[in-house]
This record gives structure tokens, sequence and C-alpha cells, in this order.
């Protein structure tokens, strides 16, 4: 138990294409500690508390930063640090320089990259990890943050409005105990789990068509080689160049049908006919390929998840993952699409710290095991 | 018939498009009496669909008036050749480039000056709206694309046997056709055209669009070209088909090291599309992207799909659209997602026409008036191309055709078909005995058996019109389709659903047909006929006097000798005469290889039956001295019995017009038939087909209404195209009674037994015995 409690403490979520850490920072060391805490903890924690990047690709997300929380009877503050899963190397590396090893201190693990790398951390860091499923912390992550209550930003969040532009807002929400919920996690992948209630959820399908999709898309066909670029880069697109419309195909409205004429009758349809007309194909911008790529990958996790909480009688659904991160343009587009054709049935809700979840319920694995 | 759909190739060569001939002898035949057109036009086929007539030669029996009896000599009675015309639609399917020849072409051949408008539907209808109205001097009246779509599929599913298939690419034969479920309804229509709509069809006119995607086929082909600069839809699959998907996406094992057990997720499961694009600076193979590409798509349509039929509660699943048209690669990969995210519960089905169902619904719209779904209608094996295998490694023979014309063409039945309300369980109810298309070492036989057969065929078609100087180039017509047919099906047994002893039979019946070869069998049956009245007193005469229980032993040898007498069959005409026949079934030592004679003799001296429904087979001694000695044996028990034969003619069997002159000449020598049939106690029916084999499933619609009215409780079956080649295993929900002698010594040898073997086969369902 006291080995299990001994700083410091860390929850890590291995996935296919991002490390998520969570790091939390006791503030109420008292002076009798300070003097007991080893010289390589000490270094640690001034290493990632002092710092917002670490080498050229981990990010430490200060906006997400919680203060003052307690846990398991201590307070500081939670960090949220991540970086890209083909850098864990070098991540082991420097838990190896830092004799991360000599801590005696569990590493929490959680996501594929747990198993994948197990081996890896043993050999190269001398660390054995603890492994714990990511679904289950996931779950736990979502529960344990949104019932933390921080002077900070409502952790839980809607948009009001969601099909006026104009007057579309962020809105605040409090998720406490509304089961059962659809949470739809977008990571390089989807997963759909419908959750009622901390201990019982199910995992009811999922997508490949994910944030990795959109990613390896964008990267094939614009060139770019990181997900701020491509977002960037259909922030400024059109998709309406590439796609053809239901307007497109029948002048209007398929009234038929009740389709509205912007409806997205084919997504990224430049088909070969298209394509032979130099000037059709000139006039699609590399912007306008991102933008149809994150419109497409989004309208379609948002059509899966609708089915999903038909099929479920599930009312709120809950986004989460790195694939919302400064993503708004995707979150609004969720949030019309869960509005627009449940005829405002269902909710899309949002968390502020969307990639993070399973981190955190790594970390909840190391202090409360179950 | 072939003369009427001719054009002469001289005038048609002037005025069409040099640079693009058609093959008029093929294609739109029966031009002339055209009518009522609808023209589907999609982003690169046309479908044309319209309705004609066909002028065919058909061959009537009649009896002679008393007054004119003398001049006619021996003769039974009187065959007479006529001309009746039949309706057929006529379907034909070809690139957009051929368009503009077409118009001209069917301008050239418009006689018809009623028809006013052209039903169009499709997405290129609007352009070539302009073109059309100015070749071809119609108006056209556009029809929505869904409504049509539906309509056409409701068409083919009621009226196509074997129209949906389920696709298994590593299995033995990739095609497994379905069993026509006499009830339609509910279903799921996932039409993959540059998106996908997911259509629920309730009933013949309730359907709703209840949603779709916009990742589609136009999503495959734009996305595809962008990535891999290849324009062509086909060569886009073409490259997917050879490519590694697993290059291109990030699997659950690139993120596990292996599977996520827990959840039941193998490692090779993708678990981000184009996942190692993104995380890797290489380059990737064109062949690696189409094909992840590829999966993406039909996973994610495979899933939409699977959520939908959940939510409504429905297990029919049908797709088309031009993403799937036939093409092994995204059949194979629908069916793989259909698999993995239903667990099975769910087949993914796909319907041989599919390319068709536009323009069958266009055309379905412009004919309301004519009642068109008040009939039954039946696929024409001779004019109809089949379906193709398009996949890349196909035989050179497809990749000819594929590319310029397909057709379908459907004649109007005069009767309506429907179950026979008898059948145990009519949605499992298979007529055919063996699935060629899955039985490789049977479909080589039989192939091989039709072929040899085959000089045969076109001798007695010679023989039977001796009077018509060209009736031997007409034959050698029919023996070049007839072969190229089997030759097709050697290649692709799949290609009119599944291959069967009766489809080929009918495959040559069909052809017979359409080379104006109606009946060659019609003055052999004759003079059988007339042999076997000859002797019908004496055989009645000689049962009488026979104890109850050898008179029923005597009936049923009866019976299976004159079946043993079968001019179809070629053991029988290379070997037999009448007289060894009934020798050798004299002597024909029981037990035979399927004998319930002995249950059957005790069910006799229970209470009669009320009814028994027979189902005959050949003319002469066949039906005159073993069936209707029979038939009487079961009218003095009380039994009424309805005699059901065959419509049209099919081989040497008796048809419905025949017997009924058979009938009475039989009346007139024995009180006992005579009564019967002025009591109603003896009905003759036909029973729809022109078969020589029996699919219960379609059935007169008479018939049927008489086997209820009738409270019928005895089947009885005889022969080995009705009761072996099909029926064998067919489960009824009354007595039945299966008779046949094994005429193939293949076939003998395969169910155990020898050449000549007897089957009889008296079956009680289960709960019914007396």
């Amino acid at each position: 138990e006291k080995l299990k409690k001994s700083f410091p403490w860390f929850g890590m979520d291995i996935g296919g294409t991002l490390v998520k850490l969570v790091y939390f920072e006791p503030k109420d060391i008292t002076t009798e500690e300070e003097q007991e805490e080893v010289e390589n903890l000490r270094s640690i924690r001034h290493y990632l508390t002092s710092n917002t990047a670490y080498g050229t690709t981990g990010i430490r997300d200060v906006h997400l930063e919680m203060k003052d929380l307690t846990l398991c009877g201590r307070t500081g503050n939670l960090h949220f640090i991540r970086f890209p899963t083909h850098d864990l190397p070098v991540f082991m590396q420097m838990g190896r320089n830092k004799h991360f090893s000599s801590l005696h201190t569990t590493l929490c693990a959680t996501g594929g990259g747990a198993y994948k790398f197990e081996s890896d951390f043993r050999t190269m860091a001398d660390l054995e990890l603890h492994k714990l499923d990511e679904l289950d912390c996931l779950v736990r992550g979502v529960l344990y943050i949104d019932s933390v209550l921080t002077s900070g930003p409502s952790e839980c969040y809607y948009f009001e409005n969601p099909r006026d532009l104009d007057h579309c807002a962020q809105k605040p929400y409090t998720l406490e105990n509304h089961y059962p919920l659809l949470l739809v996690n977008i990571g390089s992948g989807v997963s759909i789990l419908a959750v009622y209630s901390e201990n019982n959820y199910k995992r009811v399908t999922g997508t490949s068509l994910g944030g990795g999709t959109f990613l390896g898309l964008c990267c094939l066909l614009t060139g770019c080689s990181t997900f701020e670029e491509a977002l960037e880069m259909a922030s400024q697109g059109e998709s309406t160049h590439v796609d053809k419309l239901v307007r497109d195909i029948y002048g209007g409205d398929y009234e038929r049908f009740g389709l509205p004429g912007w409806t997205v009758a084919s997504s990224l349809f430049c088909d070969g006919f298209h394509m032979m007309f130099k000037e059709k194909r000139e006039s699609v911008s590399k912007e306008d390929l991102a933008r149809a790529t994150l419109v497409t990958i989004t309208n379609n996790i948002g059509s899966i998840t609708r089915m999903c909480a038909l099929n479920e009688n599930i009312e709120r659904v809950v986004f989460v993952g790195n694939f919302l991160r400064v993503n708004i343009l995707s979150m609004k587009l969720l949030a019309y699409a869960m509005d627009y054709w449940s005829k405002g049935q269902l909710k899309a809700l949002f968390l502020r710290h969307e990639g993070y979840f399973g981190a955190v319920g790594a970390l909840l694995g190391l202090l409360h095991p179950s | 018939m072939a003369e009427c759909g001719r054009v002469d190739s001289n005038t048609s060569s002037h005025t069409m498009d040099k640079s693009i001939t058609l093959p008029p002898d093929e294609i739109f035949r029966n031009m002339e009496n055209a009518k009522r057109f609808a023209i589907d036009i999609g982003g690169s086929l046309t479908k044309l669909a319209y309705y004609s007539t066909v002028q065919h030669k058909v061959a009537k029996v009649r009896s002679f008036d008393h007054s004119t009896k003398e001049a006619a000599g021996d003769k039974l009675y009187e065959i007479a050749v006529q001309e009746e015309v039949t309706a057929r639609l006529h379907f034909i399917k070809f690139e957009n480039a051929y368009i503009e020849t077409c118009l001209d072409f069917i301008k050239d051949h418009l006689v018809n000056t009623e028809t006013k408008v052209i039903k169009a539907t499709g997405g290129g209808a609007h352009k070539f709206k302009e073109l059309i109205e100015r070749k071809l001097g119609l108006k056209v009246d556009k029809e929505d694309e869904m409504t049509c779509l539906i309509k056409g599929c409701n068409f083919v599913l009621k009226n196509i046997p074997h129209e949906a298939f389920v696709y298994a690419k590593h299995a033995d034969s990739e095609f497994r056709f379905q069993t026509t479920n006499p009830d339609i309804f509910p279903y799921l229509l996932v039409n993959i055209g540059s998106g996908v709509s997911i259509v629920k069809v309730e009933s013949e006119d309730k359907f709703e669009r209840i949603g779709g995607s916009s990742i589609g086929g136009g999503t495959f082909w734009g996305l595809g070209a962008l990535l891999t600069k290849t324009k062509r839809f086909d060569e886009l699959l073409q490259l997917a088909s050879k490519g590694q998907h697993s290059s291109v996406d990030m699997l659950v094992k690139d993120i596990y090291g292996g599977s996520y057990a827990c959840l039941g997720l193998t490692g090779d499961l993708i678990a981000s599309s184009f996942g190692k694009s993104a995380t890797a600076d290489k380059e990737f193979s064109n062949e690696d992207m189409a094909k992840s590409l590829l999966h993406m798509i039909s996973n994610d349509i495979g899933q939409l799909a699977c959520l939908y039929a959940k939510l409504h509660n429905l297990s029919r699943v049908y797709f088309g659209g031009f993403f799937i048209r036939g093409h092994p690669v995204t059949m194979h990969t629908i069916t793989y997602s259909i698999n993995f995210f239903t667990k099975g519960e769910v087949q993914a089905l796909f319907l041989r026409h599919e390319g068709y169902l536009g323009a069958i619904g266009a055309f379905l719209k412009g004919a309301e008036e004519d009642n068109p779904n008040q009939y039954s209608w039946g696929e024409n094996y001779a004019g109809s191309s089949g379906l193709m295998s398009v996949s890349p490694d196909m035989n050179p023979m497809q990749r000819a055709r594929s590319g310029t014309f397909d057709m379908l063409e459907m004649d109007r039945l005069d009767r309506q078909l429907v179950n026979l309300p008898l059948l145990q369980d009519p949605s499992s109810y298979i007529p055919d005995t063996v699935d060629l298309t899955e039985d490789a070492q049977a479909r080589e036989y039989w192939l091989y058996c039709f072929e040899e057969a085959l000089d045969g065929v076109v001798k007695r078609a010679v023989a039977s019109q001796p009077d018509i100087p060209e009736a031997a180039e007409r034959a050698e017509k029919f023996r070049q389709k007839y072969l190229h047919k089997l030759q097709t099906l050697r290649h692709q047994p799949f290609a009119y659903g599944s291959l069967t002893v009766r489809s080929l039979l009918d495959t040559r019946e069909h052809c017979l047909n359409e080379f104006n070869f109606p009946d060659p069998y019609s003055k052999i049956k004759e003079r059988e006929n007339d042999i076997a009245l000859k002797y019908y007193q004496k055989a009645v005469k000689s049962l009488e006097e026979l104890s109850w229980e050898d008179r029923q032993f005597a009936l049923v040898r009866g019976v299976l000798a004159g079946n043993v007498f079968d001019w179809g069959a070629k053991a029988v005409s290379d070997h037999f005469s009448l007289k060894l026949i009934f020798t050798f079934c004299f002597s024909s030592d029981r037990p035979w290889l399927v004998d319930s004679f002995d249950q059957w003799l005790e069910r006799l001296k229970g209470p009669p039956h009320r009814c028994a429904l027979f189902f005959v087979d050949n003319s002469g001694v066949d039906i005159i001295l073993g069936v209707i000695p029979f038939v009487r044996e079961l009218l003095f028990r009380g039994t009424e019995v309805v005699l059901a034969s065959n419509s049209g003619p099919a081989l040497n069997d008796v048809t419905n017009s025949e017997l009924q002159i058979l009938t009475e000449r039989i009346a007139a020598m024995d009180p006992v038939i005579d009564s019967a049939l002025r009591e109603d106690r003896l009905t003759l029916v036909q029973n729809g087909s022109s078969s020589p084999c029996l699919d219960l499933s379609r059935l007169d619609k008479v018939l049927a209404m008489l086997v209820r009215e009738r409270q019928t409780d005895l089947v009885i079956i005889e022969g080995m195209g009705r009761a072996i080649h099909t029926n064998y295993y067919a489960m009824l929900s009354c007595e039945s009674l299966k008779m046949a002698v094994i005429k193939n010594s293949w076939l003998a040898d395969r169910l155990g037994g020898k050449l000549f073997s007897v089957v009889f086969k008296y079956e009680v369902p289960a709960g019914k015995s007396h």
C-alpha cells in the first residue's frame, strides 16, 4: 500500500499516435518529506513542472492543468503531458537517464502501447509496467474528472444553438450521474461505449475512420505532416469544392426524402470524370481537400454515433479523444449533426480534457486499485 | 422468331456511326414491335428497357371434328403449328459511349408510332435529355431514381428465382443463391452509388429512405483518383485487389503488439484507416492505398447498414449500386464487413440483375396500364446474358462480352404462378436435388451429357419439321446457341442462378423455342399415344382380374414401367424397345432402391384419400397405361383426382391440351373415367410450366386454388425430372408418393443404385399418420 502511494504519481496512456501522461505534483510536501525526497524524484518533479515542452515533441497542456486538487488525501496540481508514440524510445531513454527505476514506483499504463512496449520498458528503462484496460481507464477517468470541482472552467460543455452558426456558443453543463451515457472516444480510431454506471459499461462498436484517418489522408493529399497543420489548412478550406452535394444532383432539396440541398451526397467526389478536366483539378486547393477530409470523417463519426444512440436508446453523447483537441470545427459539426438529424433529441457534450481520460484512469488505477 | 428481331445488316451499317458497330442480330431484338421505352442512364452505363411482343410458333393439338374424322385417317388428333404472340420485356445494358449510336439504331427501327414518351431515370438522364428527345422524337419523362430502384428490386425479387445471392469468395462456389421467399418484404436496400442510400422497403408501394452516408462509391473513386492518379473506377478496383492494406492502415496489432483479447478484437483488425500514412515518412504504393481505401469505405458502409438493420429489425439486406455491380472485390469486402459487424446474424445479399433495377422500375412506372405486376414473368435463358464475372483474372470470353452489351429478357407468362399450398415450408423449399454450382463433379458430368445429347436434339428438331426446308438451318443456329450457353455455364456456372439439371433442360427448351422448334416431339407423342390407347382396355381388363393386393402392386409397376419408356432419356432410346422395357420392369426385383411399397399398401387398406394431386410425366404408355389405370383405382376408392400436366410442351411430356384429348378418348372406352370426368371427380389442370422438371413454388394459380378447394391430402409426383432431379427432398404437409425409374447410369450410381433402379418413396409428414 505504502509502495503504491509513494511518489511520483503517474498515469500513462500509450495510444496508436500519442502518449498521454498525467502527473500529480504534490503541493503539500512537508519539510520532513522534502528532506526525505530523494534527489531523483526531485529532479523529475522539477523537470516536469518547470518546462512546458520536452524534447522536440513533448508538450505540457498548461491550460488543462488542474490546480489544488485533492487526491488520496494529498493536495497538488495535475499536469497533462503528451508526445507522439513514435518518440516513446526517447521517453524511455529519459526515464533511464533520470534513474526512474530507482524510485520503486509502479508505472500504471494503459492503451495498446502498454502491451506492445511492455518489454521495451523492461529492457530499455528497467521499468515494470502495471497494465490496465484502456476502456476501464477511460470510463473511470471521465467520471472522475467530471466529478472533481475545480475553480476553473466547467469540464463539461455543449453548444447552444448548434444549428445557428452566428449564435452557436459554448455553454457549461453538469454531467454528474446522467446515466446512461454514450461515450465516444475519437483517437486514431474510434470506440463507442454505452456507460450505465462507473462499473457497468459496454463497448457498442468502433470505427477505423478516426483521427488517424484524418491525419493520414491529409498527409497523403496535402503533404502536411502534423495534426495542427492539417487542422489549420482545413480551417481555411471549403469542402463544397470537393464534395458532391444533394443540390449538385437534384438542383435543390431532395424533397421526396427530406434531404436538404446542402447535404453531402458524396464525400470527396472528384470522380475520374472530373479529374480529367484540368481546371477542375486545379480549382481544388489543398485547403479544400483538408477541409473535406475533416468534414467527412467527423460527419461519419456523427452518423455512426447517432445510430448507436438510437439502438442503445441513449440521449446524451459525450465526445472525447485527441481528435477534438483544438478542433472546434469538428465539435461544432458533431453538435450540429446530433441536433439536426435527431430533431433536437440528442445532446452532444464535450469535455475539456479531451484525450487525457485514459491516462487519468491509469493514475486512479495506481491510487485506488480495484 | 430469330428473323423477327433481325435487321438487314446493309441498311444498318449505312445509318450507324462507322466507329461503333452494333451486333444487331443479338441486341435490340423485336424492336419493330417495341412500345413503352424506359432508359436509365448512370455514370458509365446506360440501361434501356422496352416492352415488345414476340411472335412464336406454337404447337396446338385439336380433336378432329366428327365430320372430318374419316378424312383424317389414322391420326389421333390434329397437330397444328400456330403463330402466337407473347409479351416480352427486353433490357439492354451498354456503355454510355454507345448511347448515340444506339439511339440512332432505335430511331431507324422504331415502327410503332403510338409511342410518345420515354421514361427516364438515373443521374445521366438529365444530361442526355435533349439528345434523346432530338434523336427519338419522344418526350423524356423523368422518374424518381429511388422509386424506380425499389420498383425494379421488388419486380426481380418476385419474378426471378435465384435472383439474390450471398457472395463467398473462398467457397467452392462463390455465389450462393437464395431460394425465393414468397414473402419478399420487408427488406433493406443499400444503394452504393456516389453516396449511399439506405432504404427500408415494407411493401410494393411503401418505402422510406431511413439513412445514408456521403462516404460511398464516389468517395472511393474521388479519393482513389487523388491518391493514386488512377482515373478509372475499374482500374482502381484492380489496384485494390492487388494491394496490402496493412502497410497503410494502423492495425490493432500495431497498437497492441498483438490482439486486444478482452474485447475480442484480433490483431489484424483495422484500428485506424490510413493511420500509418500519418506517422511514417514514406511513400505508399498505389495498390496499398487503393486497398486501404476500399476496406475503409466498405467497412464503413457495412457498419452503417448493420446499425440500420438492427434499429429496424431487418435481416434481409440487399446491396446494389455501381460500387457493387458484380465486382467480386467490393462484394467480398462488403460481405466481410457485414459478417464482422453482425457476427453472422445478417447476411449481405446481392442481386443478379442489380444493374437493371432502375430501368425495370422506370419501365414499370410507364407500363402501369398494362398491369405488369398482375402477371408472372420468367427469365428467358436464351435471350439473357446471365451474370458475368468481372474479376480481373477471368477468362477472355467474358472479358470480350462484359465490355459491350448485356441483355435480360423476360417473358410474360400466361398464368400467374404461386406456391403449392401443400409445401411444408415454402421459404426453405429448394426444387433441385443437386446444385451443380456447388458440385463440380456433377456439373462436369451433366454439362458433358447435355453436350453429347445435342446432336440428337438437333436431329429430332429437324425431323419434326420435315416440310420446312430452312428447318436445318434454324436447327444449326439452335445448336450454336445452346452450345454457347453450355460453354458459358462451364466457365460461370452461376450465370443464371444455381446451375441445375432443371436449368440446363429449361435453357434447352428456351433455345428451341427461340428458333421456332416449339414441340419437336409432337408427332412422336401422337404416335405413342395412339399405340397406347389401343392397349388401354386390355390393360384395364387384365388389372381387374387380379386380386386386390396383386392389383395394387401391378398398378405401381405399371406406372414405373410406363415411366421407363421415355424418348428423352438417352439410355432408353439407345437400348430398349417397348417390349424389353416391360420385360425389364416386370422382372425388376424388390426391394427397389427406395422402396416403401409395403407402407403404401398398408395405407391403401385404410380410409381413402379425399383428393390426390398427380403430377404426370410422359405421353404414350406412361400416361395411358401407367397413370390412368392407377388414377382409376384411386377413383374407385372414392378419392378425387387432379391430374396436373404441363402447360406447354417439353420433350415428350404430355401437355394439358394433349391430355384433354386423351382422357376424352379414354372416357369413350371406359365408363369409370367418363363418369369421373363428368362428375368432376377427375379434373385436368395445367401446372403452369413448360419444363421437364417441376418447381412447386411456381405453379399455376388455378391449380393452387383447386388443391385448396378439394382439400388435397395426397400428392403424387412421377418421373425422373419431377421426382428425382427435382423434389426428391421436397417436404409436403400431406402424404406424398414419388415414383421414378432412374434412367441415367451416372445418377443411379450417385444414388447408390444401378441403371433402371426404381424409386418408390411414400412419405407421411410427422404427426399425420393414419
